[in-house]
């Protein structure tokens, strides 16, 4: 029961939804870049909503499946093939011993995840299999590694087949609008500069990782130095050192940071700067308020948690 | 601007930052300290985890739990007297350094840069109790308060690409080990075999915020 990596990924690593509880001691949360495609994989399979999938991001990946398993592939940027057959995303299907599944690096994203019914079972650190390569949690998996997945059961057999329909799947595109809470230094910059941050378009550069979005465009100004005292930082916060070009943290962020902190980005619209790819595609950002955001993020679970088509209900064929 | 402390924010949907202060000073450590201990024991609802800094804690919640609103009216209770609150002694840790030689390869700078010996560094940098403000840049480094202003060297011009796990350093008027090899600017003055962070055994940190720590000097093949 395991998967084989014929092909790598650039960054090709285990997530599950993070290992909490230790931010204290400056551990990084980890989890997935794209939460709602992550959420999504686990969900087409029957699988609780923390379990561990597969992230591969920025190029070309092909597994070679070991074992009978139930399977689903949610993200962007990607088309993925079973046995050279182009198979749907956002859509659970069964895999069957020695087929090849092949994730084709296209335009339109940078990640995708395959969950697997049971969850990917390797190794755990602290409470969670999420790769942290930093601190020697884990390696991106290169060439000839394999992961053991969980066995194969009824039950799941019977969700291959289930999909979730485009009104429940996140607006990617490559030109988005970024919701971004303000705060908490708004006021240590510029309000040119403010304006500037949510009226002019920024892109993203190539040195981007699951540690940080690196924005190039406009440079924003302080009114008096972009330094602070450290303090704690949340996946989103956009720090801008004193060359006012911002960094947004995401999932691999260091717990603590002393730059000034223009605002979040909401967590709704997290998947979508994920999924920017670096270089031409142009990002604006809008201002959102805490409870407009956290409404939002509410509605998107929930459509998660709703929306799914059974495949072959008899009922819509009379 | 001029809001007075405390004063709380929304960071994101999921935090608020609660701000005591803004400085770098054993008051507003302490205060850090008092609201920690306090969260320790209210367990709000929704409340995931918080991060003390310097003079600050960041609150971090499940945003599907409660709202900011609400966990803003309990933490405003926790606040109260917060500047008289008592806080319990904190845990003694003690780090069996080994100075100079290869393992402290800038002890012999830092002693020219201050006209002092090699010696003298030694026992001004293993003299006080240092108090742990807060932990952040890797897992397990420790914001350390309390190096004797004697000793404040600039960092290297040019960073190591590898400093060893272990090494102690002095950055400016900042003293600290490193719990992972990484690159790094830090004057390396010496090094321990502790092992500050273990993540395939409980606990997985030998230091918390709040702990004191103290650095006493141990020869090659000695332990503490």
């Amino acid at each position: 029961m395991t998967v084989l990596v014929e092909e790598a990924a650039l960054l090709m690593t285990v997530q599950d939804w993070g290992r909490h509880g230790y931010q204290r001691y400056g551990m990084p949360e980890s989890g997935p870049m794209d939460w709602w495609a992550f959420r999504s994989a686990n969900h087409l399979v029957g699988n609780q909503p923390d379990c561990a999938c597969l992230e591969m991001g920025f190029s070309t990946a092909e597994l070679v499946v070991g074992s009978e398993a139930l399977m689903a592939v949610c993200g962007a940027g990607f088309q993925v093939y079973l046995n050279d057959n182009p198979a749907p995303l956002w859509m659970a299907f069964m895999a069957k011993q020695g087929d090849r599944l092949r994730f084709e690096k296209v335009l339109g994203g940078n990640w995708v995840y395959l969950a697997v019914s049971g969850g990917i079972q390797s190794s755990a650190w602290m409470g969670s299999r999420s790769v942290y390569p930093r601190a020697g949690l884990g390696m991106s998996l290169i060439v000839g590694d394999s992961l053991p997945l969980a066995a194969c059961t009824a039950q799941a057999r019977l969700l291959a087949g289930r999909s979730l329909p485009v009104s429940a799947q996140p607006a990617y595109q490559q030109d988005s609008y970024i919701g971004v809470i303000p705060g908490p230094h708004q006021e240590r910059f510029t309000d040119r500069s403010v304006e500037v941050f949510f009226g002019q378009p920024f892109t993203l550069s190539t040195r981007s990782d699951r540690m940080g979005y690196r924005l190039l465009g406009p440079a924003l100004s302080h009114q008096d130095g972009a330094d602070i005292i450290s303090q704690g930082m949340v996946t989103g916060q956009i720090q801008v050192p004193a060359d006012g070009q911002p960094i947004v943290m995401m999932p691999d962020h260091p717990t603590t940071g002393g730059y000034t902190c223009l605002g979040t980005v909401a967590k709704v619209s997290l998947p979508l700067l994920a999924q920017t790819q670096p270089g031409e595609a142009q990002l604006r950002f809008h201002r959102i308020e805490v409870g407009d955001a956290q409404k939002a993020l509410g509605e998107a679970l929930q459509a998660i948690e709703s929306a799914i088509i059974e495949e072959e209900d008899p009922w819509l064929f009379l | 601007m001029c809001r007075p402390f405390p004063r709380l924010s929304p960071v994101g949907e999921s935090a608020v930052l609660v701000e005591l202060a803004d400085a770098i000073c054993s008051e507003a450590s302490r205060q850090v300290r008092v609201l920690d201990a306090r969260l320790r024991e209210s367990s709000l609802p929704g409340v995931i985890e918080w991060v003390p800094g310097y003079d600050s804690v960041l609150v971090h919640y499940d945003p599907l739990r409660t709202t900011y609103d609400e966990l803003h009216a309990l933490l405003e209770n926790c606040l109260i007297r917060l500047t008289t609150g008592g806080v319990r002694t904190p845990k003694q840790v003690t780090i069996a350094v080994r100075y100079g030689g290869e393992d402290g390869p800038d002890l012999a700078h830092v002693a020219s840069y201050h006209g002092l010996t090699e010696a003298e560094v030694i026992r001004r940098h293993t003299a006080p109790v240092y108090q742990v403000a807060m932990m952040g840049f890797t897992p397990g480094f420790a914001y350390l308060i309390g190096l004797d202003s004697s000793l404040n060297t600039p960092r290297l011009a040019t960073p190591r690409t590898l400093v060893p796990a272990g090494s102690v350093g002095i950055a400016g008027g900042q003293t600290g080990i490193y719990p992972l090899d990484s690159p790094g600017g830090w004057q390396l003055i010496g090094r321990t075999a502790c092992k500050l962070f273990n993540p395939d055994q409980a606990p997985f940190f030998l230091i918390s915020p709040g702990d004191a720590v103290r650095f006493v000097a141990v020869e090659n093949g000695e332990r503490s």
